[in-house]
């Protein structure tokens, strides 16, 4: 799962993959504004078929965070 | 009043992707319009564009930044890149309130618009990109350049369809001589090849439907039939002449004048006998305190329509009188095609680059004029001859008509 998610923020973010860490935080690690922030919550919605309400979209700080509540959501 | 130098210039086109490029095509009168490849041009009545085949974005600037940027403005980018570099100028050493960006574009955008409308039909509003309106607006070009050198004075882009790119370096030169400015990064950028503009532009008879490349871009031949779609921008980094000259800067040509006007007659057609271009050029000669007799070279609007090109040439006659036959004009539009709103960058840097060198630029593709059409159009073959003042027209729709006037830089 994490992979997808690197995927879609190295895709979302011009970034390289060995760039993005579990622990890497979106804003202040990989330099996501709040423009990009929408953005990635749609290519994850997306890529994972789910759909993020924007008050949860708001917790997800981290690529852990992500990949977190991608899982928690596929496996519901 | 301050005086107006050009210190540097940049260019991205289908003839080259830097100034140097760009002329010795131009010198040599090679075309840069080929078959269409972006998109399947099946149903458009028109195959054919000077479309850029090898842009890439990454050569120019860093990919993050370049995925935020529509075509258009990556061109704008891109060029003012190579402009800022010849320049010399460096924002960290100057006051950067004093320096700004004023840039053409008549349609900003578009291939963003038309991505983003797909998405909207396809897959609803939630989905439709918080980055469509920053990258679509025509503004953005002028927008990303302050934040790419950190230049904090005057920034915008005039909007006048295909005569935006000159009324840029118009107001831009006015800004410094009025003393607004010290340096003023100017020209235009268009990335119009996509799939509904192009269409846009078939449906209204205005492209050329001649599939041959070397033969659909024809300005003022007796079978020309419509313009050919361009891409790219022209990028000029113009300057106050004390300025330029403090800090030892190469100075390539001068502005010396500008004028616009509206023929106020219809949407597209262009008003009976170019009186509204005729207009034009006459402010940008007053204003450069000349006689008409002084101008050495038009590099014409020429857009190889059947109007533009007849009107074009009466407006010439009608500033020029008897003495228009004296004079050369020839349109780099049967080279470069016409980049719409970039035009006027794109051919103010070829026209300073005649005057630098005493090259005429050719009017390619010239076999057969029209019978009224009678003036030296500089056919087929550019060649060198001493000049002092040039002007460099660009007529757009709406009626918008736009001229500058270079001289020769002597001191």
């Amino acid at each position: 799962m994490f992979e997808r998610v690197r995927e879609v923020l190295a895709d979302q973010l011009g970034l390289e993959e060995n760039e993005i860490k579990p622990e890497s935080k979106l804003k202040d690690d990989l330099g996501a504004d709040s423009l990009d922030m929408v953005e990635l919550i749609m290519a994850m919605e997306e890529e994972f078929d789910v759909e993020i309400p924007d008050e949860e979209a708001q917790n997800i700080r981290t690529v852990e965070d992500a990949v977190n509540y991608v899982e928690q959501y596929e496996t519901k | 009043m301050k005086r107006v130098v050009i210190t540097g210039m940049g260019t991205i086109t289908a003839l080259g992707k830097d100034v140097d490029t760009l002329w010795n095509n131009i010198k040599a009168g090679n075309c840069g319009i080929s078959k269409v490849e972006k998109f399947d041009t099946e149903g458009y009545t028109c195959k054919v564009a000077a479309e850029i085949k090898d842009f890439d974005p990454a050569e120019f600037m860093d990919k993050r930044a370049a995925k935020r940027m529509d075509r258009f403005t990556q061109f704008a980018v891109a060029a003012a890149k190579q402009a800022v570099e010849m320049s010399g100028v460096k924002v960290d050493e100057e006051d950067e309130n004093r320096i700004g960006v004023i840039l053409g574009s008549g349609i900003g955008g578009i291939e963003t618009f038309e991505q983003q409308c797909n998405v909207l039909r396809d897959k609803g509003p939630g989905r439709v990109s918080p980055f469509f309106i920053p990258m679509q607006i025509p503004n953005m070009a002028a927008g990303q350049i302050a934040i790419e050198y950190g230049i904090k004075g005057v920034n915008h882009v005039v909007v006048s369809a295909c005569a935006s790119g000159t009324d840029a370096v118009g107001e831009a030169f006015r800004n410094i001589k009025h003393g607004y400015s010290d340096v003023v990064i100017t020209g235009g950028a268009e990335a119009p090849i996509t799939p509904l503009s192009f269409a846009g532009f078939c449906s209204m008879k205005a492209m050329s439907t001649t599939e041959d490349p070397s033969r659909a871009s024809i300005p003022f031949s007796e079978e020309r039939n419509g313009f050919v779609m361009g891409e790219g921008a022209g990028i000029l980094v113009l300057e106050e002449l004390e300025h330029a000259k403090a800090r030892g800067a190469n100075i390539i040509a001068e502005v010396t004048g500008y004028g616009a006007t509206d023929d106020a007659y219809h949407i597209t057609a262009p008003a009976d006998g170019g009186e509204g271009a005729a207009r034009a050029m006459k402010l940008a000669i007053e204003e450069s305190g000349i006689e008409p007799e002084a101008v050495d070279y038009v590099n014409a609007h020429g857009t190889s329509t059947e109007y533009n090109d007849k009107f074009e040439t009466m407006a010439i006659k009608t500033v020029f009188g008897s003495n228009a036959y004296n004079l050369a004009v020839s349109s780099t539009k049967s080279m470069t095609g016409h980049l719409l709103g970039a035009a006027g960058g794109v051919e103010a840097i070829i026209t300073a680059l005649a005057l630098r060198d005493g090259f005429l630029p050719p009017t390619i593709g010239l076999q057969n004029p029209s019978e009224d059409l009678d003036l030296d159009y500089v056919p087929n073959h550019g060649r060198e001859q001493e000049m002092v003042y040039a002007l460099s027209n660009t007529l757009g729709f709406g009626g918008h008509n736009a001229v500058i006037a270079l001289k020769r830089y002597e001191g």
